[in-house]
C-alpha cells in the first residue's frame, strides 16, 4: 500500500489537556502528523481539530480507531480530499532590499491573490489563503529573493455539501 | 493530608504500603482477581511517579485501577514548587484517561466517571489528580453532578454480518482451533468458551492472560500459546484451518513472528476494542463486542452437527497432548521447577490464586502450574513488570480472603517489593511466596546462556538475602524445603499458617524454561 497525506478531520471536547492527549497518543502510536490546526465550532464547548498526517490506509484506519478511543474525541472522521475543501493561510516576511524586488513581491501576491498586510523599508508581510499547493508555490517564488519569516497555519478543512463530520462512518 | 485525615472518619479499609508502586499492583490484582476497581492512593511528586509502573502495568493487562493522586495547589501547578510532578501529563500513555480535579464540587462526578471509565469497555486505569486546594475546599453538596463528556460511550451492537460469516467459517472448518485471551475473562465468558469449544470440538489454548479462562485439565485444553507456549498448543494452532481468536491482541509474545502466525488458517478476531482489529494481525474476519455476547451469538448460529466429522484432528490433539507430557528432565540435583509446580497443584485447592512475578518462574507457571477457573492466575503479561506478583497477590487475597493465594516467585523478582511483607504481617493479609531460588535473573542468563555463548553479564544476584531470615524479620515464616516431599508438606504447613510464608525452594540455576521458540521467528521453530 502506498503512501499518502490524509486530512482527518476531528470534534473534540473543549478541555484542558485535550491537544495534548491527542499528540500524545499519535506519538506514541508512531503516526505522523505533518500538521495540525485547531479551533473553536459552532458549538461553544467543542473544538475542531484538523490533521494531516502521511501513512497507509492501514495507518489511517488504526489511527481513526486509536482517536476513537479517547474520551475526549466526540466525532473523528477522514476527509475525502476530492469532496471537501481545504485551505491554509500562510503570513510570509520577506525582505525587499530594494523598490524592483518590492514591485515583484507585490505582483506576486497579485497573482496568488494575496495581500500586502504590513510593510517597512526593508520588508513586506503577504498574507496567502489556499491550498497547500498555492501556499508553498508561492513560498518558492518568495524564496528567490529571501524570506525572512514564514508563519503558516495548518490546514483548515470542510466536507463540500450538507454532510457533516458526525454524519459519515469511518472511511476506508 | 486533608483526605488521610477524613479517611479516619469513613468506613474504608485502607492498607498502608511501603512503596507505591506495589500499592498500585496491589489495587491491580484486587482487581483482576475480583472483576471490581482497585483504587489506590499516593502524594504528589514521587508518590505519583513512584505509581507510574504499577498503572502500566494495569493498563497493558487491561486492569480496571484507579489512582489517586495529589497535587500541589492549582495556583502552584507549573512553577515546580515542592513534590509537583506533572502526573497527568506523565500518566497520559498509560492510562485510559487522567482528571485533574479543578474545583471540590466536581469531585464527587468525576470519581463516579472514573470509575465508569476504568471498569467498562476494554478495562483499564485512569487517574485522578487532587490539588491540595480542592482538598481543602468546602463546598455544600447538594445533589451528584456528574461530569460530562460529548462522546457517545454507548458500545456498539456486535456486528451481525460479522457473526455470520464467523459461523460460516467455522462450520466449514475441519481443524478449528480457539485461542482464548483475557477478554475471555474480563467479560466473564468462560462458559461461553467451554460450550464453543464442545460445539466446535476445537482445542483452546489460551493467551499468558487468557489462563484459566478454559480449564487446562479440559481434555481440549491445549495450553498456552506463544514463545513459551506449550508444543501442543503451538503445534495445533499452526496445524489449524480456522482460527477463534477471542479477547486477545496477537501480542508478539503471542505470535512469535506475527506474519507467519497462522498463515494457512483463516482467522476469526473478536474483540472489544475496536483498535485491536489489524493492529498486530489483519484477519479474515473481525467482530467488534464483549466475548461474552459474540460467542453465545456464534453458538446458536452453528449447528450441532460437527461430531464425528474430526476425527484426524481429535486423534492429532490426544497424540501431542501425550508427546509432551511423557518428555523428560535433566536431573540438576535440585528439585526441577516442573515437579514443584505440578506439586503445587496437587497440594492446593482448585479454587486457590496463584500471581506470579516475571521472567522464568512466570513461564515455568505458565507451562507446569495448571489453571483451572478463570481469575485463578495473576500475571503482568504485558509490560512484564518484576515485582508485580507479591503486591498483586495481597490484593488478590484481600478480594478473596477464604481462598489461599500463593506468588509463584523468582529470587529477583520477590527483591523488588519485598518490603510488601511489612504489609502483608500487620494488616493481616497472609499469602504464601514461592520463591524458585536460582540465585540468578534466570530468564535473562537463559538467553545468554543460548544466545550469547554463556557469557554471563549482570545477572548472578548471589545467595542474598537468605530469605527464610528475611521473613523472620518481618514477622512472617520462612521455610527452606529441599526435594519436593518437602515442599509438599512446607506448602501443608503454610495453608495452615496465619501468616505470610516464605517457602524458599533452591532450584538449579542451569534450569532452561523450555519449550521456547527462537527469537525472530514463527512458532514451529520450537527448542525443547
Amino acid at each position: 500500500m502506498s503512501k499518502q497525506t490524509f486530512v482527518v478531520g476531528m470534534i473534540v471536547d473543549d478541555k484542558p489537556g485535550v491537544l495534548h492527549r491527542i499528540s500524545n497518543m499519535f506519538r506514541r502510536r508512531n503516526f505522523n502528523i505533518e500538521s495540525i490546526s485547531a479551533g473553536a465550532t459552532e458549538q461553544r464547548d467543542l473544538v475542531r481539530i484538523t490533521i494531516t498526517v502521511a501513512g497507509d490506509e492501514t495507518t489511517v484506519r488504526q489511527l481513526l480507531r486509536q482517536s476513537e478511543k479517547l474520551l475526549d474525541v466526540v466525532h473523528v472522521n477522514v476527509l475525502d480530499q476530492e469532496k471537501a475543501v481545504l485551505r491554509e493561510m500562510a503570513l510570509v516576511k520577506i525582505a525587499t532590499a530594494d523598490t524592483k524586488t518590492r514591485s515583484d513581491v507585490m505582483n506576486w501576491a497579485s497573482i496568488f491573490r494575496g495581500q500586502i498586510v504590513d510593510v517597512s523599508p526593508e520588508s513586506v508581510i503577504v498574507e496567502v489563503t489556499g491550498t497547500t499547493e498555492k501556499i508553498e508555490a508561492f513560498v518558492e517564488m518568495a524564496k528567490t529573493v529571501g524570506i525572512r519569516e514564514l508563519a503558516r497555519t495548518g490546514i483548515a478543512a470542510l466536507q463540500r455539501g450538507p454532510k457533516t463530520l458526525d454524519s459519515e462512518k469511518e472511511a476506508g | 493530608m486533608p483526605v488521610y485525615d477524613a479517611l479516619l472518619d469513613f468506613d474504608v479499609r485502607h492498607i498502608l504500603v511501603r512503596h507505591e508502586q506495589s500499592a498500585a499492583h496491589m489495587a491491580d490484582g484486587y482487581a483482576r482477581a475480583s472483576g471490581f476497581p482497585g483504587v489506590c492512593l499516593a502524594t504528589s511528586g514521587p508518590g505519583a511517579t513512584n505509581l507510574v509502573t504499577g498503572i502500566a502495568t494495569a493498563y497493558m493487562d487491561s486492569s480496571p485501577v484507579v489512582a489517586f493522586t495529589g497535587q500541589v495547589i492549582t495556583d502552584q501547578i507549573g512553577t515546580d514548587g515542592f513534590q509537583e510532578a506533572d502526573i497527568v501529563g506523565i500518566a497520559t500513555s498509560v492510562t485510559k484517561h487522567t482528571f485533574q480535579v479543578r474545583r471540590a464540587s466536581e469531585i464527587d462526578g468525576t470519581v463516579q466517571l472514573a470509575l465508569d471509565v476504568a471498569t467498562s469497555g476494554r478495562p483499564g486505569p485512569v487517574l485522578v489528580d487532587l490539588p491540595k486546594d480542592v482538598q481543602m475546599e468546602s463546598f455544600e453538596f447538594e445533589s451528584s453532578k456528574p461530569i460530562r463528556f460529548h462522546k457517545n460511550r454507548v458500545n456498539r451492537d456486535p456486528d451481525h454480518t460479522g457473526i455470520r460469516k464467523a459461523g460460516e467459517l467455522l462450520s466449514s472448518a475441519r481443524r478449528p482451533f480457539i485461542l482464548a485471551g483475557g477478554g475471555v475473562r474480563i467479560s466473564n465468558a468462560s462458559e461461553e468458551l467451554r460450550a464453543m469449544a464442545e460445539l466446535l470440538l476445537a482445542p483452546v489454548g489460551t493467551s499468558l492472560m487468557g489462563k484459566g479462562c478454559f480449564p487446562e485439565d479440559h481434555p481440549l485444553s491445549a495450553g498456552i500459546v506463544g514463545m513459551h507456549g506449550r508444543i501442543e498448543a503451538n503445534k495445533l494452532v499452526q496445524e489449524a484451518d480456522v482460527v477463534l481468536a477471542v479477547g486477545l491482541r496477537f501480542s508478539d509474545r503471542t505470535t512469535c513472528k506475527v506474519n507467519h502466525f497462522c498463515s494457512d488458517a483463516r482467522i476469526i478476531h473478536i474483540d472489544i476494542d475496536n483498535s485491536e482489529i489489524e493492529k498486530n494481525k489483519s484477519v479474515d474476519v473481525s467482530i467488534v463486542g464483549d466475548a461474552s455476547g459474540v460467542l453465545s451469538s456464534l453458538g446458536k448460529q452453528l449447528a450441532q452437527r460437527f461430531k464425528d466429522e474430526k476425527s484426524e484432528w481429535h486423534a492429532r490433539i490426544r497424540q501431542l497432548k501425550e508427546d509432551f507430557q511423557s518428555q523428560n528432565h535433566h536431573d540438576r540435583g535440585a528439585p526441577s521447577p516442573s515437579a514443584i509446580l505440578k506439586e503445587l497443584r496437587k497440594v492446593l485447592p482448585a479454587e486457590a490464586i496463584v500471581a506470579t512475578e516475571v521472567g522464568q518462574n512466570q513461564m515455568w507457571a505458565a507451562l507446569h502450574f495448571q489453571a483451572l477457573s478463570p481469575r485463578t492466575f495473576i500475571t503482568s503479561g504485558g509490560l512484564g513488570t518484576m515485582g508485580f506478583g507479591f503486591p498483586a497477590a495481597i490484593g488478590a487475597k484481600v478480594a478473596k480472603p477464604d481462598v489461599p493465594v500463593v506468588d509463584i516467585a523468582g529470587d529477583g523478582s520477590f527483591i523488588m517489593t519485598e518490603n510488601s511483607l511489612a504489609t502483608s504481617v500487620l494488616e493481616r493479609i497472609p499469602v504464601i511466596v514461592v520463591i524458585l531460588n536460582n540465585r540468578m535473573l534466570g530468564m535473562v542468563a537463559q538467553w545468554q546462556r543460548f544466545f550469547y555463548n554463556r557469557r554471563y553479564s549482570a545477572v548472578e544476584l548471589g545467595n542474598v538475602p537468605d530469605f527464610v531470615k528475611l521473613a523472620q524479620a518481618y514477622g512472617a515464616e520462612g521455610l527452606r524445603p529441599q526435594s519436593v516431599e518437602e515442599f509438599s508438606s512446607a506448602v501443608k504447613t503454610a495453608l495452615r499458617n496465619n501468616v505470610t510464608t516464605i517457602i524458599d525452594v533452591p532450584i538449579s540455576p542451569e534450569e532452561d524454561v523450555l519449550p521456547m521458540v527462537t527469537p525472530g521467528n514463527g512458532l514451529e521453530h520450537i527448542l525443547t
